[in-house]
């Protein structure tokens, strides 16, 4: 486990007004992937005073991390993204592997532990088309919630959250600005626990009186 | 090896040859400084390109004339590109600098067409990288020696540009370059302020009046011409060519004519 005296480490990058990644694993290999997305983005701001296409970014993302992967005695970057962005054709979330594979996503969760955030995901993916921001939020944590190991919990301390869509340029939200979505949260756990409480209350009545009939 | 500019370095011809290469040292289109050469002067021209925002969307019109010198040579040039269903770009100088560029946005579309992720070449974004080009192009004492006008629409909005060899962008209501700048667009703008929402008809008798007094006042133009049409739906079209009536009764008050 890392030391107390460290501080937690930011794990967002804000790459251009329509576009962020979060990192996983190799922290400073993500630090030089997030210094070319920069430039790829103001590249073609200059050139074209448009915003880069997701897609293209992505793409121009996997062609630099497959370069190592193909070359003798290099190795591949050590880090996966995942990239969140809003483009004219709508919102994105790509991840990015050290194969130099990339997927378009639904939605995702990465890094170790994150079995249990994806499978989060996958059983409330229905929810997400109809959710609003603020419900969308909420799942994040919750995903995010049940990779942590038992002994830690979310705070202020140790999380972050990154916002980009239509008409909302790409924030990270970080410290005392998590506090409300996190209360939300801790809300809506406590919501479900309680109404778990009630049906398998009632549940128990309803076998109790089964029994009692027979 | 000679470092001053202008001089051919380390190039004697031979008495023999001197006739033919005598013809290259005087009358060289471009000076060679170590071995690369730099444009000094068009050889290909085209003469104004005219554009025009109205109510439902922008209208370009340039004739069809390549100039070599005073000779009207070639009378059959289209000096319009069309770009996705989106955008026109007009351009006026060098007609082979035109062509260079020409092939580069082709294949730009190509492969926008290829990759088919639903982005496109955008008008503002061709303006955008037709400034920079042909900045870049200046700063190296290279340039392409054109005047570009950009036209098209997106989502509904109607985008007029005017991008020059210095590498000078700019948008507007009506652009004009070459003598248009001079004859055209006052017409033009008087078109557009006394009645900016005018309609396409509207457009086409404003901008067949400019093309018409540039036919009567530039020697090196000529009476066929396109016209290329952006509709706010989105749909860039050019034209084929055609011709305005013009009158030459003056002739008449001339001293000789008949």
């Amino acid at each position: 486990a890392a030391s107390k005296l460290l501080v937690y480490q930011k794990k967002l990058y804000h790459i251009d007004d329509h576009v962020g990644i979060s990192i996983a694993a190799l922290a400073f290999d993500g630090r030089l992937l997030s210094k070319f997305m920069r430039v790829e983005c103001l590249n073609a701001k200059f050139a074209y005073a448009t915003q880069l296409p997701i897609s293209r970014l992505v793409a121009s993302v996997g062609s630099k991390l497959h370069g190592p992967t193909m070359v003798y005695g290099g190795r591949p970057y050590g880090v996966g993204l995942l990239v969140a962005g809003y483009d004219e054709t709508g919102p994105y979330i790509y991840q990015t592997c050290p194969s130099a594979n990339f997927y378009d996503c639904k939605a995702m969760a990465i890094g170790s532990r994150s079995q249990s955030g994806r499978t989060y995901l996958e059983r409330s993916l229905e929810q997400f088309p109809d959710s609003t921001l603020e419900e969308l939020i909420v799942h994040g944590l919750k995903a995010l919630n049940d990779t942590l190991p038992s002994e830690t919990e979310l705070s202020t301390k140790n999380c972050s959250i990154g916002i980009v869509g239509k008409d909302h340029p790409f924030k990270i939200l970080e410290d005392d600005d998590v506090a409300p979505y996190l209360d939300s949260m801790n809300r809506d756990i406590a919501d479900q626990a309680a109404g778990h409480e009630e049906e398998e209350a009632m549940v128990a009545q309803e076998g109790a009186r089964s029994e009692e009939r027979f | 090896m000679s470092f001053f500019p202008g001089e051919f370095a380390d190039f004697r011809p031979s008495e023999g040859l001197s006739g033919l290469f005598g013809a290259v040292e005087k009358a060289s289109f471009a000076r060679a400084v170590d071995g690369r050469q730099r444009s000094k002067q068009p050889v290909v021209t085209g003469t104004s390109v005219l554009g025009l925002r109205y109510r439902d969307g922008v209208i370009l019109a340039a004739d069809t004339l390549g100039s070599y010198g005073s000779l009207a040579r070639y009378r059959t040039l289209s000096r319009m590109l069309k770009i996705g269903d989106e955008t026109i770009v007009g351009a006026s100088g060098d007609y082979a600098d035109f062509q260079y560029l020409k092939d580069i946005i082709d294949r730009k579309v190509l492969h926008d067409n290829l990759v088919n992720d639903g982005h496109t070449f955008h008008p503002t974004a061709v303006f955008s990288w037709l400034t920079r080009v042909l900045y870049n192009r200046r700063t190296k004492l290279d340039p392409l020696w054109n005047v570009y006008v950009v036209g098209g629409v997106r989502d509904g909005k109607s985008f007029l540009g005017y991008v020059d060899q210095v590498g000078v962008g700019y948008e507007a209501a009506s652009v004009a370059t070459g003598y248009g700048a001079y004859i055209a667009q006052p017409l033009l703008r008087d078109a557009f302020e006394k009645k900016p929402d005018m309609s396409e008809e509207e457009a086409r008798q404003a901008i067949d009046k400019c093309m018409r007094v540039l036919f009567y006042r530039d020697a090196r133009s000529l009476n066929r011409f396109e016209i290329g049409i952006i509709t706010n739906e989105g749909r860039a079209v050019i034209e084929e060519p055609k011709s305005t009536e013009t009158s030459w009764e003056i002739g008449h008050m001339v001293k000789g004519y008949d």
